[in-house]
């Protein structure tokens, strides 16, 4: 009994002097280090949501009349117009965002601009996402601008040029953004490959009117992967659909009274994009080059209605729109940018009155309209941004030269920016 | 049918094992996807989302490193702000719960130490400054070490299963890590008290490591890079003090320090800003080299 609680105690001893001793050890790794635990300096307004707020602002020159613009083959709508000649705020942005809890992030991204003089205030994204769903899985909610194509996810403070791609502004009004829920996917493999589908409510243009379940619906694929150290590329193809569409396009003043193209019938649209960066070892900050391809293809096929029209008129409209854009823009020091952009749109619009359809704007009259884009950005840091942009637009029958004289700035927080 | 479930049995558990063959690292700089190594060897795949050549504070969120991100079992990364250009960004789109903020699988190596340069107060008038301090924790080698500590510990958590096997690793890393620890104190030697300018922030911890005094940082600001006007300016500030040397940082041009070279007489030190991890390089090798590098000058 004794001898047993004996050989038991000095067991114990020495299982103790282990302890002591790596507890020693442990010790003196503690006393050398400041703080083992992590070392969080946490006050009151680490909580709050990161804010940012965009700056935006163009002095714009145009030969034409920039009221006159057209889009010969395009009824425009959205956002299509051009900037007011001379000095314009351009749209000024509020931006929060922050990880609501460790299952969401949240973002919402108020938008001020003028039109007409009056101050218009735009929720242009108000959104949560997950974060614990795992596996590849995140589920999006609320308004977002949707997945499809590439330049469409970028906030225009982003965008490489002061406007929007011809085919961009003739399909969305320059981009196209909805109220409802996405669901993507990232496969778990070395090369990305990103699967998703979006539902929307279907008011927004260029879909529209009230549909009380699903209006509109996306799905989109995303590849993308590096090439050695110095290359990067990523490529989609995306597909949007819409039914029973009743979507108003912008006035058109006729004789005093407002008469107003409506579509009503179904559309989709499928597009492609190629996207390529270079940086000389991935060192992004001191050099890079991107080029960019967008295609897209419309197909749509419903009525056409001159709204305050009198009589009504109207036609039946069977509609193929299709464009692309291709643009590089060669960033050859750390503070100074310069790109070129190429853009070009075609359609084949037919229908039983010929005459409404060229009232509405749907009329090519066998003019293809073309853009050619330069333009030499400074940027004295990632916050600040001023950029010159000249366009030779032949958007339609009268050639305009145009040219922007554009800044952006970012105060706050300021969020990374997609690839 | 029972054969073809037997089949199906084994092919799974061959689709388990295989994914539980190592644990994924995901390092957002060289220097922790080397430490990983150190620490977890074959039972670790360990990627790093850089290269001793690119500035970590600008990173563009590629395609592959959301892919990579993905599959993470672990991400080690320096955090204060380092990373908050791009990281955040790649953990959203991932789809990867356990990578997450405040996730046992999100490890910042900034968290463990005590930063140097915490501003007390902020505006972007002062560059890249971060308001949890330097986050460039690495240039000591005594960071290191409770980095170190820190993350076997980590990596115990994620793979309880081999806990032990990390400690015993870690052990032995610290053992040979304090032993090179007093080597490159006795070589540093010669280097306290000497006067240098550095082009960023970046050295901070190893300056102080070294007892070398900065008289000025050729930046004006973090992340800006110097006008000829300001350069005269850090040239005549300096012009009663002996300079000995210009320590300058591989991703970024090195023309300012060459220029200020030209001009004070003083030996530009080019130092690689991290392990060359993909080139197969130890963080030993990399201190033995910095070390190298700045005793060869003086």
């Amino acid at each position: 009994m004794c001898s047993q609680s004996i050989v038991a105690y000095s067991a114990t001893e020495e299982e103790l002097e282990k302890k002591i001793e790596s507890l020693e050890q442990r010790l003196t790794v503690v006393e050398k280090s400041p703080t083992s635990q992590p070392a969080s300096q946490t006050s009151a307004n680490s909580f709050n949501p990161a804010i940012s707020v965009i700056l935006e602002g163009a002095y714009a020159s145009y030969k034409n009349n920039p009221e006159d613009y057209e889009l010969p083959g395009y009824a425009l709508g959205g956002e299509a117009e051009l900037a007011s000649e001379g000095f314009s705020l351009g749209h000024s942005e509020i931006i929060l965002s922050s990880n609501i809890d460790d299952k969401f992030f949240g973002q919402f991204t108020l938008a001020l601009a003028e039109h007409d003089g009056a101050t218009e205030l735009e929720i242009e994204e108000a959104f949560f996402e997950t974060l614990s769903l795992d596996y590849g899985f995140t589920i999006r909610g609320g308004r977002f601008y949707s997945g499809i194509g590439y330049l469409n996810q970028q906030h225009r403070h982003a965008w490489d040029f002061y406007d929007a791609p011809l085919i961009y502004r003739g399909l969305f009004g320059n981009q196209y953004l909805d109220d409802g829920l996405r669901l993507s996917y990232v496969v778990p493999a070395d090369l990305y490959v990103e699967l998703g589908t979006e539902v929307f409510a279907g008011g927004k243009y260029p879909a529209g009117g009230n549909h009380s379940d699903v209006g509109s619906w996306t799905a989109f694929v995303n590849v993308g992967g590096d090439i050695g150290v110095s290359h990067s590329w990523q490529s989609g193809v995306s597909y949007w659909a819409a039914d029973d569409i009743e979507r108003e396009y912008g006035g058109h003043d006729h004789g005093g009274v407002g008469e107003v193209p409506q579509f009503t019938g179904d559309s989709q649209i499928i597009g492609f994009n190629a996207i390529y960066k270079w940086a000389p070892y991935g060192n992004y900050r001191e050099q890079n080059l991107k080029l960019q391809f967008e295609y897209f293809i419309r197909d749509e096929e419903g009525d056409l209605v001159l709204l305050n029209s009198s009589p009504l008129e109207s036609s039946s409209l069977n509609s193929k729109q299709d464009g692309w854009y291709a643009q590089a823009v060669w960033q050859f020091v750390r503070t100074w940018s310069v790109g070129l952009r190429l853009d070009m749109v075609d359609s084949d619009n037919s229908g039983s009155d010929a005459a409404v359809l060229k009232e509405a704007g749907l009329a090519s009259a066998g003019h293809e309209p073309k853009r050619a884009s330069i333009m030499a950005q400074w940027q004295p840091s990632e916050y600040s941004r001023i950029r010159l942009q000249y366009n030779r637009d032949e958007s339609y029958q009268l050639t305009d030269d145009q040219v922007y004289l554009q800044y952006t700035f970012s105060m706050g927080a300021h969020g990374a920016h997609q690839y | 049918m029972k054969f073809n479930r037997n089949i199906l049995f084994i092919m799974l558990l061959a689709v388990v094992t295989e994914v539980q063959a190592s644990i994924e690292v995901f390092a957002c700089e060289p220097e922790w996807a080397a430490l990983a190594k150190e620490l977890g060897g074959d039972r670790l795949n360990v990627y790093s989302a850089t290269t001793s050549m690119q500035d970590p504070h600008h990173i563009q969120a590629r395609p592959s490193l959301i892919a990579k991100a993905r599959r993470a079992d672990l991400l080690v990364c320096s955090g204060a702000e380092l990373e908050s250009g791009w990281l955040p960004l790649l953990l959203r789109k991932s789809g990867n719960a356990s990578i997450q903020p405040n996730q046992p699988g999100n490890f910042m190596a900034a968290d463990f130490i005590e930063k140097r340069d915490v501003p007390e107060k902020m505006d972007r008038s002062m560059g890249d400054v971060h308001t949890e301090g330097n986050p460039h924790i690495h240039t000591s080698p005594e960071n290191i070490l409770l980095v170190a500590d820190a993350l076997y510990e980590r990596l115990g958590e994620i793979d309880a299963e081999n806990r032990a096997d990390y400690l015993a690793r870690y052990q032995s890393f610290e053992k040979q890590w304090r032993q090179s620890l007093e080597q490159w104190k006795a070589k540093a030697a010669v280097l306290s008290g000497a006067n240098i300018v550095t082009h960023h922030t970046y050295w901070t911890y190893l300056n102080e490591w070294a007892d070398m005094h900065v008289l000025a940082t050729l930046e004006p600001v973090p992340g800006v890079s110097p006008s000829s006007s300001y350069l005269a300016k850090v040239k005549k500030q300096l012009s009663h003090q002996e300079l000995k040397m210009i320590l300058h940082v591989s991703y970024v041009s090195d023309r300012p320090s060459q220029w200020l070279a030209e001009q004070t007489g003083a030996a530009v030190v080019a130092l690689p800003a991290t392990v060359d991890y993909q080139g197969g390089q130890t963080l030993s090798q990399w201190f033995d080299d910095l070390i190298q590098r700045l005793v060869g000058v003086i």
